[in-house]
Protein backbone atom coordinates (compact mmCIF):
# COMPACT_ATOMS: atom_id res chain seq x y z
CA UNK A 1 0.00 0.00 0.00
CA UNK A 2 2.79 2.37 1.20
CA UNK A 3 6.23 2.17 0.05
CA UNK A 4 8.93 4.55 1.16
CA UNK A 5 12.45 3.66 -0.23
CA UNK A 6 15.62 5.75 0.14
CA UNK A 7 13.89 9.02 1.45
CA UNK A 8 16.25 11.76 2.17
CA UNK A 9 15.07 15.54 3.05
CA UNK A 10 17.28 18.82 3.45
CA UNK A 11 16.40 22.10 5.11
CA UNK A 12 19.79 23.46 3.45
CA UNK A 13 22.60 21.74 5.12
CA UNK A 14 20.99 20.23 7.91
CA UNK A 15 19.48 16.53 7.39
CA UNK A 16 16.07 16.15 8.14
CA UNK A 17 15.12 12.60 6.78
CA UNK A 18 18.41 10.13 5.95
CA UNK A 19 17.31 7.21 3.80
CA UNK A 20 14.54 5.94 5.30
CA UNK A 21 13.24 2.82 3.61
CA UNK A 22 10.16 0.65 5.17
CA UNK A 23 6.31 -0.09 4.10
CA UNK A 24 2.80 -0.78 4.78
CA UNK A 25 1.16 -3.13 3.30
CA UNK A 26 -3.28 -3.17 2.96
CA UNK A 27 -4.78 -3.52 6.77
CA UNK A 28 -1.12 -2.87 8.44
CA UNK A 29 -1.10 -0.79 11.61
CA UNK A 30 2.16 0.56 11.85
CA UNK A 31 3.32 3.36 14.72
CA UNK A 32 5.97 5.47 14.26
CA UNK A 33 7.86 6.75 17.32
CA UNK A 34 10.81 8.61 18.48
CA UNK A 35 12.24 11.72 20.23
CA UNK A 36 11.13 14.82 19.60
CA UNK A 37 12.92 16.58 16.18
CA UNK A 38 13.43 12.74 14.84
CA UNK A 39 12.05 13.07 11.81
CA UNK A 40 8.92 11.42 12.30
CA UNK A 41 6.24 13.98 11.57
CA UNK A 42 8.17 14.71 8.73
CA UNK A 43 8.29 11.36 7.71
CA UNK A 44 4.70 10.65 7.57
CA UNK A 45 3.86 14.57 5.61
CA UNK A 46 5.91 12.93 2.92
CA UNK A 47 3.44 10.06 2.49
CA UNK A 48 1.32 12.49 0.81
CA UNK A 49 3.53 15.10 -0.32
CA UNK A 50 2.52 17.73 1.97
CA UNK A 51 6.46 17.48 2.86
CA UNK A 52 8.55 17.56 -0.19
CA UNK A 53 11.70 15.71 -0.44
CA UNK A 54 15.12 15.46 -2.10
CA UNK A 55 16.23 11.98 -2.86
CA UNK A 56 14.41 8.41 -2.84
CA UNK A 57 10.69 7.70 -3.59
CA UNK A 58 7.44 6.66 -1.73
CA UNK A 59 4.82 4.84 -4.04
CA UNK A 60 1.43 5.31 -2.26
CA UNK A 61 -1.41 2.67 -4.16
CA UNK A 62 0.97 2.39 -7.26
CA UNK A 63 1.15 6.44 -7.47
CA UNK A 64 4.39 7.86 -7.15
CA UNK A 65 4.59 10.65 -4.74
CA UNK A 66 8.22 12.18 -5.67
CA UNK A 67 7.13 12.44 -9.57
CA UNK A 68 6.47 15.60 -10.45
CA UNK A 69 3.59 14.75 -13.29
CA UNK A 70 1.78 13.32 -9.89
CA UNK A 71 -1.53 14.94 -9.49
CA UNK A 72 -0.55 15.38 -5.60
CA UNK A 73 -4.42 16.75 -4.66
CA UNK A 74 -5.97 13.54 -6.44
CA UNK A 75 -3.85 11.05 -4.82
CA UNK A 76 -4.11 13.21 -1.03
CA UNK A 77 -8.38 12.43 -1.67
CA UNK A 78 -7.58 9.24 -1.36
CA UNK A 79 -5.05 9.08 1.80
CA UNK A 80 -6.41 10.24 4.99
CA UNK A 81 -4.85 12.47 7.46
CA UNK A 82 -5.05 13.64 11.05
CA UNK A 83 -3.40 16.48 12.44
CA UNK A 84 -1.88 17.29 16.27
CA UNK A 85 -3.62 20.40 16.11
CA UNK A 86 -6.98 18.93 14.24
CA UNK A 87 -7.00 21.77 11.66
CA UNK A 88 -10.60 21.60 11.54
CA UNK A 89 -12.00 24.83 9.83
CA UNK A 90 -13.14 27.41 12.44
CA UNK A 91 -15.32 29.54 9.93
CA UNK A 92 -17.54 26.33 9.10
CA UNK A 93 -19.72 24.06 11.41
CA UNK A 94 -19.25 20.61 11.92
CA UNK A 95 -21.47 19.30 9.13
CA UNK A 96 -19.68 21.33 6.88
CA UNK A 97 -16.39 21.04 7.93
CA UNK A 98 -17.54 17.16 6.80
CA UNK A 99 -19.36 17.96 3.58
CA UNK A 100 -17.00 20.58 2.31
CA UNK A 101 -14.26 18.09 0.79
CA UNK A 102 -16.87 16.07 -0.48
CA UNK A 103 -18.72 18.15 -2.30
CA UNK A 104 -15.91 20.01 -4.13
CA UNK A 105 -13.15 17.32 -4.18
CA UNK A 106 -15.41 14.50 -4.78
CA UNK A 107 -18.15 16.26 -6.87
CA UNK A 108 -20.29 14.65 -4.67
CA UNK A 109 -23.72 16.26 -4.46
CA UNK A 110 -24.67 18.25 -1.08
CA UNK A 111 -26.95 15.78 0.22
CA UNK A 112 -25.00 13.28 -0.59
CA UNK A 113 -22.42 14.84 1.66
CA UNK A 114 -24.10 16.01 4.83
CA UNK A 115 -25.71 12.27 4.89
CA UNK A 116 -22.34 10.72 4.89
CA UNK A 117 -21.07 13.22 7.36
CA UNK A 118 -23.57 12.63 10.00
CA UNK A 119 -23.17 9.31 9.35
CA UNK A 120 -19.28 9.22 10.41
CA UNK A 121 -20.02 11.93 13.24
CA UNK A 122 -22.63 9.25 14.39
CA UNK A 123 -19.56 6.51 14.85
CA UNK A 124 -17.64 9.24 16.89
CA UNK A 125 -19.97 9.54 19.05
CA UNK A 126 -20.63 13.16 18.01
CA UNK A 127 -24.10 13.43 16.15
CA UNK A 128 -25.56 16.08 18.93
CA UNK A 129 -23.40 18.46 17.82
CA UNK A 130 -23.71 18.15 14.22
CA UNK A 131 -24.62 21.80 13.86
CA UNK A 132 -21.90 23.62 16.17
CA UNK A 133 -18.48 25.24 14.89
CA UNK A 134 -15.38 23.66 16.36
CA UNK A 135 -14.73 26.40 18.82
CA UNK A 136 -17.89 25.26 20.65
CA UNK A 137 -16.26 21.40 21.02
CA UNK A 138 -13.52 20.44 23.43
CA UNK A 139 -9.91 19.02 21.95
CA UNK A 140 -11.37 15.22 22.26
CA UNK A 141 -13.94 15.77 20.58
CA UNK A 142 -12.42 18.25 17.68
CA UNK A 143 -9.73 15.71 16.98
CA UNK A 144 -12.68 13.14 16.44
CA UNK A 145 -14.43 15.49 14.11
CA UNK A 146 -11.05 15.25 12.15
CA UNK A 147 -10.95 11.90 11.87
CA UNK A 148 -14.22 11.68 10.82
CA UNK A 149 -13.53 14.29 8.30
CA UNK A 150 -10.91 12.26 6.74
CA UNK A 151 -12.96 9.13 6.74
CA UNK A 152 -15.82 10.55 4.64
CA UNK A 153 -13.82 10.99 1.65
CA UNK A 154 -13.21 6.88 2.17
CA UNK A 155 -8.93 6.53 2.28
CA UNK A 156 -7.80 4.07 1.01
CA UNK A 157 -5.53 4.53 4.12
CA UNK A 158 -5.16 6.91 6.91
CA UNK A 159 -1.86 9.20 8.00
CA UNK A 160 -1.88 10.59 11.57
CA UNK A 161 0.45 12.70 13.26
CA UNK A 162 0.42 13.00 16.90
CA UNK A 163 -3.15 13.24 17.33
CA UNK A 164 -3.19 13.42 20.75
CA UNK A 165 -0.37 15.12 21.77
CA UNK A 166 -2.31 18.48 21.88
CA UNK A 167 -5.19 17.11 23.85
CA UNK A 168 -5.94 17.37 27.63
CA UNK A 169 -5.01 13.59 29.32
CA UNK A 170 -8.39 13.68 29.88
CA UNK A 171 -9.60 13.28 26.62
CA UNK A 172 -7.19 11.51 24.82
CA UNK A 173 -8.49 7.92 25.27
CA UNK A 174 -11.32 8.84 23.50
CA UNK A 175 -9.49 9.65 20.17
CA UNK A 176 -7.93 6.63 20.95
CA UNK A 177 -10.88 4.53 21.31
CA UNK A 178 -11.84 5.41 18.29
CA UNK A 179 -8.50 4.59 16.15
CA UNK A 180 -7.98 1.70 17.53
CA UNK A 181 -11.87 0.78 16.22
CA UNK A 182 -10.38 2.46 12.95
CA UNK A 183 -7.68 -0.22 12.88
CA UNK A 184 -9.56 -3.48 14.16
CA UNK A 185 -11.96 -2.78 10.45
CA UNK A 186 -8.98 -3.25 8.95
CA UNK A 187 -7.83 0.28 8.26
CA UNK A 188 -4.40 0.61 6.89
CA UNK A 189 -2.78 3.10 9.01
CA UNK A 190 0.21 5.10 9.72
CA UNK A 191 0.69 6.90 13.15
CA UNK A 192 2.81 9.06 14.74
CA UNK A 193 2.53 9.01 18.72
CA UNK A 194 3.91 8.76 21.56
CA UNK A 195 1.20 6.96 22.82
CA UNK A 196 2.92 3.24 23.80
CA UNK A 197 -0.25 1.68 25.24
CA UNK A 198 -2.04 2.27 21.86
CA UNK A 199 1.09 0.58 19.75
CA UNK A 200 1.33 -2.52 22.59
CA UNK A 201 -2.80 -2.76 21.88
CA UNK A 202 -3.26 -2.45 18.15
CA UNK A 203 0.12 -1.55 16.29
CA UNK A 204 1.41 -4.80 13.76
CA UNK A 205 4.89 -3.16 13.48
CA UNK A 206 6.64 0.04 15.13
CA UNK A 207 9.15 2.27 13.58
CA UNK A 208 11.52 3.88 15.94
CA UNK A 209 13.41 6.82 14.03
CA UNK A 210 16.37 8.66 15.88
CA UNK A 211 17.88 11.99 14.50
CA UNK A 212 16.07 11.20 10.69
CA UNK A 213 16.74 7.62 10.53
CA UNK A 214 14.60 4.63 10.82
CA UNK A 215 16.81 2.97 13.75
CA UNK A 216 14.05 0.18 13.91
CA UNK A 217 11.43 -1.35 11.89
CA UNK A 218 9.90 -4.42 13.80
CA UNK A 219 7.05 -6.38 14.67
CA UNK A 220 5.29 -4.97 17.76
CA UNK A 221 6.12 -7.81 20.36
CA UNK A 222 9.89 -7.60 19.39
CA UNK A 223 10.53 -4.17 19.36
CA UNK A 224 8.70 -3.88 23.12
CA UNK A 225 9.96 -6.88 24.63
CA UNK A 226 13.47 -6.71 23.04
CA UNK A 227 14.34 -3.11 21.26
CA UNK A 228 18.00 -3.98 19.40
CA UNK A 229 19.14 -0.31 19.27
CA UNK A 230 20.74 1.70 22.24
CA UNK A 231 18.81 4.53 21.50
CA UNK A 232 15.29 2.69 21.08
CA UNK A 233 16.20 1.04 24.23
CA UNK A 234 16.48 4.70 26.50
CA UNK A 235 13.69 5.66 24.69
CA UNK A 236 11.34 2.97 25.79
CA UNK A 237 12.86 3.03 29.60
CA UNK A 238 12.05 6.65 29.56
CA UNK A 239 8.65 6.23 28.15
CA UNK A 240 7.44 3.59 29.59
CA UNK A 241 8.73 3.83 33.88
CA UNK A 242 8.32 7.85 34.94
CA UNK B 1 -12.00 94.12 13.67
CA UNK B 2 -13.56 90.60 13.56
CA UNK B 3 -14.76 88.64 11.13
CA UNK B 4 -18.42 88.08 10.65
CA UNK B 5 -19.59 84.50 9.84
CA UNK B 6 -22.66 84.15 7.54
CA UNK B 7 -23.76 80.97 6.86
CA UNK B 8 -26.60 81.95 4.25
CA UNK B 9 -24.86 80.54 1.29
CA UNK B 10 -25.20 77.05 2.41
CA UNK B 11 -28.70 76.40 2.45
CA UNK B 12 -29.65 77.17 -1.38
CA UNK B 13 -26.31 75.11 -2.18
CA UNK B 14 -27.47 72.14 -0.56
CA UNK B 15 -28.63 70.26 -3.82
CA UNK B 16 -25.31 71.10 -5.46
CA UNK B 17 -23.26 69.87 -1.96
CA UNK B 18 -25.13 66.62 -2.01
CA UNK B 19 -24.10 66.15 -5.73
CA UNK B 20 -20.43 66.63 -4.64
CA UNK B 21 -21.07 63.72 -1.84
CA UNK B 22 -22.62 61.30 -4.41
CA UNK B 23 -19.60 61.21 -6.33
CA UNK B 24 -17.36 61.07 -3.23
CA UNK B 25 -19.31 58.33 -2.22
CA UNK B 26 -19.02 56.46 -5.65
CA UNK B 27 -15.57 57.16 -5.70
CA UNK B 28 -15.29 55.64 -2.64
CA UNK B 29 -17.25 52.54 -3.36
CA UNK B 30 -15.39 51.64 -6.61
CA UNK B 31 -12.25 52.31 -4.74
CA UNK B 32 -12.78 49.86 -2.17
CA UNK B 33 -14.13 47.62 -4.59
CA UNK B 34 -11.22 47.49 -6.94
CA UNK B 35 -9.15 47.83 -3.75
CA UNK B 36 -10.24 44.53 -2.66
CA UNK B 37 -10.60 42.50 -5.67
CA UNK B 38 -7.03 43.40 -6.97
CA UNK B 39 -5.60 44.12 -3.35
CA UNK B 40 -6.36 40.33 -2.83
CA UNK B 41 -4.35 39.32 -6.38
CA UNK B 42 -1.80 41.58 -5.23
CA UNK B 43 -1.73 39.57 -1.75
CA UNK B 44 -1.62 36.68 -3.44
CA UNK B 45 1.05 36.97 -6.26
CA UNK B 46 3.20 38.96 -3.44
CA UNK B 47 2.97 35.31 -1.11
CA UNK B 48 3.61 33.18 -4.44
CA UNK B 49 6.56 31.10 -5.11
CA UNK B 50 6.54 32.09 -8.68
CA UNK B 51 9.13 34.79 -8.30
CA UNK B 52 8.50 37.27 -10.82
CA UNK B 53 4.91 37.49 -9.70
CA UNK B 54 6.15 37.96 -6.03
CA UNK B 55 8.58 40.87 -7.27
CA UNK B 56 5.96 42.37 -9.60
CA UNK B 57 3.15 42.74 -6.57
CA UNK B 58 6.30 43.77 -4.42
CA UNK B 59 7.70 46.60 -6.62
CA UNK B 60 4.04 47.56 -7.33
CA UNK B 61 2.71 48.07 -3.77
CA UNK B 62 6.42 49.52 -3.26
CA UNK B 63 5.96 52.00 -5.62
CA UNK B 64 2.69 53.23 -4.86
CA UNK B 65 3.34 53.95 -1.26
CA UNK B 66 6.25 55.42 -1.79
CA UNK B 67 4.57 58.31 -3.77
CA UNK B 68 1.83 60.99 -2.92
CA UNK B 69 -1.27 59.97 -3.68
CA UNK B 70 -1.95 64.16 -5.06
CA UNK B 71 0.70 63.08 -7.45
CA UNK B 72 -0.90 59.92 -8.09
CA UNK B 73 -3.92 61.60 -9.24
CA UNK B 74 -2.04 64.39 -11.42
CA UNK B 75 -0.32 61.65 -13.37
CA UNK B 76 -3.40 59.86 -13.86
CA UNK B 77 -5.65 63.10 -15.16
CA UNK B 78 -2.48 64.84 -17.29
CA UNK B 79 -0.27 61.82 -18.48
CA UNK B 80 -2.20 58.97 -18.49
CA UNK B 81 -5.09 59.33 -20.51
CA UNK B 82 -3.19 60.95 -23.69
CA UNK B 83 -0.69 58.41 -23.26
CA UNK B 84 -3.79 56.38 -23.59
CA UNK B 85 -5.36 58.04 -26.36
CA UNK B 86 -2.09 58.08 -28.73
CA UNK B 87 -1.42 54.66 -28.06
CA UNK B 88 -4.53 53.12 -28.87
CA UNK B 89 -5.37 55.52 -31.19
CA UNK B 90 -8.83 56.92 -30.14
CA UNK B 91 -10.85 59.53 -31.93
CA UNK B 92 -10.45 62.88 -30.56
CA UNK B 93 -12.82 64.05 -28.48
CA UNK B 94 -12.71 61.22 -26.09
CA UNK B 95 -11.98 62.45 -22.56
CA UNK B 96 -10.33 59.83 -20.41
CA UNK B 97 -9.31 61.82 -17.60
CA UNK B 98 -11.74 61.53 -14.97
CA UNK B 99 -12.25 58.42 -15.26
CA UNK B 100 -8.64 58.28 -15.36
CA UNK B 101 -8.25 59.87 -12.19
CA UNK B 102 -10.72 57.21 -10.63
CA UNK B 103 -8.75 54.45 -12.04
CA UNK B 104 -5.76 56.08 -10.46
CA UNK B 105 -7.24 56.15 -7.27
CA UNK B 106 -8.42 52.96 -6.93
CA UNK B 107 -4.83 51.86 -8.09
CA UNK B 108 -3.41 53.57 -5.34
CA UNK B 109 -5.67 52.24 -2.52
CA UNK B 110 -4.88 48.72 -3.69
CA UNK B 111 -1.51 48.79 -2.52
CA UNK B 112 -2.53 49.74 0.76
CA UNK B 113 -5.42 46.89 0.39
CA UNK B 114 -2.60 44.40 -0.58
CA UNK B 115 -0.67 44.93 2.56
CA UNK B 116 -3.59 44.63 5.04
CA UNK B 117 -5.12 41.07 3.27
CA UNK B 118 -1.68 40.31 3.29
CA UNK B 119 -1.58 40.35 6.95
CA UNK B 120 -4.85 38.66 6.62
CA UNK B 121 -4.03 36.08 5.05
CA UNK B 122 -0.65 35.17 6.92
CA UNK B 123 -2.95 35.35 9.99
CA UNK B 124 -4.21 32.14 9.06
CA UNK B 125 -2.48 29.27 10.90
CA UNK B 126 -0.37 27.22 8.21
CA UNK B 127 -1.95 24.13 9.39
CA UNK B 128 -5.02 25.30 7.72
CA UNK B 129 -3.91 24.78 4.20
CA UNK B 130 -2.36 21.71 5.05
CA UNK B 131 -5.38 20.16 5.82
CA UNK B 132 -7.16 21.62 3.23
CA UNK B 133 -4.79 20.02 1.03
CA UNK B 134 -4.32 16.76 2.96
CA UNK B 135 -8.29 16.45 2.13
CA UNK B 136 -7.37 16.82 -1.61
CA UNK B 137 -8.17 20.62 -2.36
CA UNK B 138 -5.76 22.62 -5.04
CA UNK B 139 -4.74 25.25 -3.82
CA UNK B 140 -7.03 28.04 -5.47
CA UNK B 141 -9.89 26.12 -3.93
CA UNK B 142 -7.73 25.87 -0.26
CA UNK B 143 -7.21 29.96 -0.50
CA UNK B 144 -10.86 30.11 -1.60
CA UNK B 145 -13.08 28.14 0.25
CA UNK B 146 -10.63 28.16 3.48
CA UNK B 147 -8.06 30.71 4.22
CA UNK B 148 -9.64 33.91 2.05
CA UNK B 149 -12.80 33.65 4.25
CA UNK B 150 -10.73 33.47 7.52
CA UNK B 151 -8.51 36.41 6.69
CA UNK B 152 -11.38 38.55 5.55
CA UNK B 153 -12.75 37.77 9.00
CA UNK B 154 -9.83 38.60 10.62
CA UNK B 155 -9.37 41.50 8.80
CA UNK B 156 -13.09 43.39 8.58
CA UNK B 157 -12.38 46.32 11.47
CA UNK B 158 -9.01 47.41 8.89
CA UNK B 159 -10.80 47.00 5.97
CA UNK B 160 -13.20 49.51 7.31
CA UNK B 161 -11.06 51.89 9.01
CA UNK B 162 -9.16 52.15 5.42
CA UNK B 163 -12.19 52.84 3.86
CA UNK B 164 -12.99 55.41 6.24
CA UNK B 165 -9.23 56.82 5.39
CA UNK B 166 -9.98 56.35 1.51
CA UNK B 167 -13.36 58.41 2.06
CA UNK B 168 -11.22 61.20 3.33
CA UNK B 169 -8.68 60.36 0.66
CA UNK B 170 -11.47 61.32 -2.06
CA UNK B 171 -11.30 65.28 -1.21
CA UNK B 172 -7.83 65.11 -2.99
CA UNK B 173 -9.43 64.61 -6.53
CA UNK B 174 -10.14 68.33 -6.54
CA UNK B 175 -6.77 68.30 -8.25
CA UNK B 176 -8.37 66.40 -10.86
CA UNK B 177 -11.59 69.14 -11.58
CA UNK B 178 -13.70 66.17 -10.08
CA UNK B 179 -16.69 68.00 -8.28
CA UNK B 180 -16.46 65.71 -5.52
CA UNK B 181 -18.21 67.07 -1.91
CA UNK B 182 -14.64 69.19 -1.12
CA UNK B 183 -14.45 70.14 -3.98
CA UNK B 184 -18.30 71.04 -4.67
CA UNK B 185 -18.06 73.13 -1.26
CA UNK B 186 -15.00 74.93 -2.23
CA UNK B 187 -16.67 76.39 -5.61
CA UNK B 188 -19.18 77.56 -3.92
CA UNK B 189 -17.64 79.17 -1.29
CA UNK B 190 -15.14 80.93 -3.61
CA UNK B 191 -18.36 82.00 -5.81
CA UNK B 192 -20.09 83.13 -3.09
CA UNK B 193 -16.61 84.73 -1.06
CA UNK B 194 -17.72 82.38 2.44
CA UNK B 195 -14.82 80.39 1.44
CA UNK B 196 -14.09 80.03 5.48
CA UNK B 197 -17.74 79.30 6.37
CA UNK B 198 -18.11 76.61 3.40
CA UNK B 199 -15.07 75.06 4.25
CA UNK B 200 -15.74 75.09 7.89
CA UNK B 201 -18.99 73.29 7.11
CA UNK B 202 -17.13 70.75 4.45
CA UNK B 203 -15.40 69.84 7.38
CA UNK B 204 -17.70 69.53 10.12
CA UNK B 205 -19.92 66.94 7.64
CA UNK B 206 -16.35 64.99 6.85
CA UNK B 207 -15.81 64.62 10.79
CA UNK B 208 -19.43 63.51 11.54
CA UNK B 209 -19.16 61.04 8.94
CA UNK B 210 -15.69 59.39 9.51
CA UNK B 211 -15.93 59.55 13.07
CA UNK B 212 -19.35 57.79 13.39
CA UNK B 213 -18.55 55.31 11.28
CA UNK B 214 -15.64 54.36 13.11
CA UNK B 215 -16.99 54.31 15.86
CA UNK B 216 -19.43 51.42 14.09
CA UNK B 217 -16.33 49.80 13.57
CA UNK B 218 -15.03 49.87 16.83
CA UNK B 219 -18.31 48.08 17.90
CA UNK B 220 -18.40 45.56 15.12
CA UNK B 221 -14.69 44.57 16.27
CA UNK B 222 -15.88 44.30 20.00
CA UNK B 223 -18.98 42.60 19.09
CA UNK B 224 -17.03 39.89 16.65
CA UNK B 225 -13.19 39.92 18.48
CA UNK B 226 -14.41 40.63 22.40
CA UNK B 227 -10.37 40.00 23.35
Amino acid sequence: MIKIANVSKHYGSFQVLKDCTTSVSKGEVIVVCGPSGSGKSTLIKCVNGLEPFQAGDIVVNGISVGDPKTNLSKLRAQVGMVFQNFELFPHMSITQNLAIAQVKVLKRSQDEAMDKGLKLLDRVGLKAQADKFPGQLSGGQQQRVAIARALAMDPICMLFDEPTSALDPEMVNEVLDVMTELAQEGMTMMCVTHEMGFAKRVANRVIFMDQGAIVEDDSKDAFFSNPRSERAQQFLAKILHH
Amino acid sequence: MTYEFDWSSIPGALPFLWDGMKISLVITAQAVVIGIVWGTLLAMMRLSSIKPLSWFAAGYVNLFRAVPLVMVLLWFFLIVPSFIETLLDFPPGTDLRLSSAMMGFALFESAYYSEIIRAGIQSVPKGQIAAASALGMNYAQAMRLVVLPQAFRNMVPLLLTQAIILFQDTSLVYVSALADFFGAAYKVGDRDGRLVELLLFAGAVYFVICFSASQIVKRLQKKYHPA
